[in-house]
């Protein structure tokens, strides 16, 4: 057993934690959010020159070939600065099912583009209709000569807007909620009859709605097996599970921070309201539920490449679970201990508080996974 | 002991549902029910409909305008408010400056200010907490020098809900700075918003609405006869306020419509292949709550028929409602946000107003769940915050 960081893990945080330190102040992140897309293309530069748009990839194909507990360490970093470019949805989520699903001449036809920066990804897969259930896709996909015809549409995909190739989850076969006959397909962006609408979800992170009507495709964008793509769709979202577990502590780390700050510095009743023994007990509570949080966070990171499946799938269940009761707890006594301006627009608590109820509602809620959890228990 | 109403409370129920039903203009009762928070407009107009009726000023009492209602009419009355859903009356208006008025004003305050109250035909805004001043409320620096028969009024005050839209303003000032008590310097002064000297800005809230405003008070002159109660004597004034204003926060009736509201929608949403509201988990939830709501509904009642039977004093359930009630709006609005699923992150109220020629995005109730949850985590804050409260009733009602 070990909980150290490696020496190349240390310097990985480290180097992230600076570069965020120099360029993502609040007031920088706002201007970086009134940007076009919602985010900053030159930070996504400097992510590039850092490697970390790599990280997880094979080193044959530009990347750095990092596991689990590189990507924590990154997305803590990038939770503790409330980072709003596409990292989950290019590298996390379809770098994901690219990487466990792609053939060799897609993984190398791609990757290098993502690893330097100049191609953008999202993981088209969830359905209005499909609330948080995985195999509740209605998207078709009918073969014709050489290829595939792809109708239906997608919905809340993060940073769908941006994405330049789109990971398109479709029915080849099977009925609603039917886990067999579900292709995954990659499509252009700009394809005819692909049409985008986006929109800033509650946190400020862009999102769009994709519809999808006679897109023709070649049988070359087929990303794995006819029929087989579920099992890769769990692994993505396992996947994201451990990354947003991981961006969910680190805007814990802060909001606790902040949270301290207020309570030694703000007056009332002439002295700090940190000196008062209820809130004293409140902030000890939210340590408490931050640590209990970030343990489940690293079991995720630790867990996330596991090949027993049903063994990955329960742990990565009690890491959305647990770490989203512990964001829920901090990020609304966060607000709570600030007062009134907790709840506003301009301070920075309020931001993190929308991030964490974002992740929440992301990747199945906490109701969901406890449901999916209570199956296996007993 | 019982729990059922009386037949005349049962009648009084029917006939308030039915009048809501007959007379919420309808595109008002459509917006309110697919979770719409309701606009300026929409109270004007509603507030006004029900007072023709004499209904307005549900909890004034005859003699100014209000129905006389007992305090179980009152709760029927909110309830069905609250549950149809309507908009509800400015409770700036209603609960807040006219009980005040009824109890400190003079005769000519109470004749000018409180037909028009409950007619909105003046919108007012509570001018109470400052940067410096919020829990600490008796710590607060707005001051107001006497000139002859005006105030000189310069200060700041701060998280004024809609003062904005306001016509007036109620406000607390310093007009003692040497005081012996902080308490005792304090006047309650009505001020007309137009007044030179006053300016509002906004503050956007994490729901992304603009409720709240900075007020700033520069030479501002109001008339001396705008003083409630005696000079040095507002923070009795205050409290009285304060003590009504917290009575109104609890919103049972919202937080049982929240829950019908999630079980309706929660039968279009899926969990597990199958309508969420066949889902053991959700439906756990649901009784969780409405257990909850049940027991402070009932608390609820032992307050009011105390009130009924005459105790005067102060009862400390009251402290209960607050605290459970702000709990329980909290948990409710969670509850329907969460039904929405992935399509409770969207924030694209925006997007429709700007395409409104284009389709939906997609559900605006899931949008507006969310809007109502992030909103309402102030009920703990505002009207003095939940912490404020227990520290109250640790020492008022448990004595330690
Ligand atoms: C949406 C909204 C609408 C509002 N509308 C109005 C309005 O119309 N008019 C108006 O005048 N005001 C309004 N308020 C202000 C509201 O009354 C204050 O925000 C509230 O009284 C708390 O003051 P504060 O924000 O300064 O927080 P603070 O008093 O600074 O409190 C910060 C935290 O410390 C805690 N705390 C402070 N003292 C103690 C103590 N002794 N023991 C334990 N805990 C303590 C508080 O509970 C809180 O969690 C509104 C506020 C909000 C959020």
């Amino acid at each position: 057993m070990d909980f150290d960081l490696t020496e190349e893990q240390r310097l990985l945080r480290d180097s992230v934690d600076r570069l965020l330190a120099d360029h993502y102040a609040f007031d920088k992140r706002r201007a970086y959010l009134a940007e076009p897309e919602g985010w900053s293309r030159a930070m996504w530069s400097r992510y590039a020159e850092l490697g970390l748009l790599g990280l997880p990839f094979d080193e044959r194909h530009g990347g750095f070939g990092g596991g689990g507990i590189e990507l924590m360490l990154v997305m803590e970093a990038f939770g503790r600065a409330l980072v709003l470019e596409p990292y989950l949805a290019t590298i996390v989520l379809a770098g994901t099912a690219l990487r466990l699903a792609g053939s060799d001449a897609q993984q190398a036809a791609l990757l290098p583009g993502v690893a330097d920066g100049k191609l953008l990804l999202a993981f088209a897969h969830g359905e209005a209709q499909a609330r948080y259930d995985l195999s509740d896709v209605l998207t078709t996909a009918r073969p014709k000569a050489d290829g595939w015809v792809l109708d239906g549409a997608k919905s809340v995909v993060a940073h769908g807007d941006s994405a330049d190739r789109l990971i398109v989850s479709a029915r080849t076969g099977g009925e609603r909620n039917d886990e067999g006959g579900i292709t995954l397909f990659l499509v252009d962006a700009q394809a005819n009859g692909v049409a985008r609408r986006a929109y800033a979800l509650r946190d400020g992170t862009r999102a769009a709605e994709i519809s999808l009507s006679g897109v023709e495709i070649g049988a070359d964008a087929v990303l794995g097996t006819v029929g087989g793509g579920f099992s890769v769709i769990e692994r993505v979202v396992e996947a994201g599970i451990a990354a947003v577990a991981a961006e969910a502590v680190g805007a814990m780390e802060t909001m606790q921070a902040m949270t301290l700050e207020y309570l030694k510095t703000r007056q009332q009743f002439g002295k700090p309201i940190g000196q008062n023994q209820a809130l004293q007990h409140r902030a000890t509570e939210m340590f408490v539920s931050l640590e209990q949080g970030r343990s489940l966070a690293m079991l995720a990171a630790m867990m996330v490449d596991e090949p027993d499946a049903a063994e990955r799938a329960r742990n990565l269940a009690m890491a959305k679970i647990g770490v989203g009761q512990a964001a829920r707890f901090v990020s609304q006594n966060a607000v709570q201990l600030h007062g009134g301006i907790g709840m506003t627009e301009e301070y920075a608590v309020g931001h993190y508080f929308r991030r964490v109820m974002v992740i929440e509602h992301s990747l199945g809620d906490t109701a969901h996974h406890l449901s999916r959890l209570a199956q296996t228990a007993g | 002991m019982d729990l059922s109403l009386s037949p005349d409370e049962s009648a009084f129920r029917d006939e308030v549902r039915g009048f809501i039903r007959d007379q919420l203009p309808d595109e008002i009762g459509e917006r309110m029910r697919s979770g719409h928070s309701a606009r300026k407009a929409d109270i004007v107009a509603w507030q006004r409909i029900l007072n023709k009726k004499g209904w307005a000023a549900y909890s004034w009492p005859e003699e100014w305008g209000g129905p006389g209602w007992s305090a179980v009419q009152r709760m029927i009355f909110l309830e069905e408010i609250q549950g149809a859903p309507a908009p509800e009356v400015n409770p700036f208006n209603i609960t807040m400056l006219g009980p005040v008025l009824i109890q400190f004003g003079s005769p000519e305050q109470k004749a000018r200010f409180l037909p028009r109250a409950a007619n909105l035909d003046d919108w007012w805004c509570q001018g109470f907490s400052e940067p410096g001043a919020g829990s600490d409320l008796a710590a607060l620096k707005t001051a107001a020098r006497r000139e002859g028969d005006e105030y000189v009024v310069n200060g700041q005050k701060i998280w004024t809900s809609t003062a904005h839209q306001a016509d007036w303003c109620f406000v607390l000032v310093r007009t003692d700075p040497h005081a012996a008590k902080r308490q005792e310097g304090i006047s309650f002064v009505l001020i007309d918003m137009k007044t030179p000297g006053i300016t509002v800005r906004p503050i956007v809230s994490i729901d992304g609405s603009h409720h709240l405003n900075e007020v700033f008070f520069d030479e501002v002159r109001v008339p001396v006869a705008m003083r409630i109660g005696e000079e040095n004597k507002g923070w009795d004034v205050a409290k009285f306020l304060l003590g009504n204003e917290r009575t109104g926060i609890a919103r049972l009736g919202k937080s049982k419509e929240r829950v019908k509201f999630a079980k309706e929608k929660a039968r279009e949403m899926r969990a597990h292949g199958r309508p969420l509201s066949e889902d053991h988990e959700f439906r756990r939830r649901i009784a969780q709550l409405e257990t909850e709501l049940k027991s402070l509904e009932i608390t609820q009642l032992r307050v009011l028929s105390a009130q009924k039977a005459g105790e005067g004093r102060q009862d400390p359930l009251t402290a209960v409602l607050k605290l459970k009630g702000t709990e329980l709006l909290q948990a409710t609005t969670e509850l329907a946000m969460d039904v929405g699923g992935p399509l409770s992150m969207p924030d694209w109220a925006d997007e429709l107003e700007a395409l409104s020629n284009e389709p939906e995005l997609g559900p605006v109730w899931a949008t507006e769940a969310t809007r109502s949850y992030l909103f309402l985590r102030a009920a703990s804050i505002y009207g003095g915050t939940n912490e404020i409260m227990k520290n109250i009733v640790s020492k008022a009602v448990l004595g330690l």
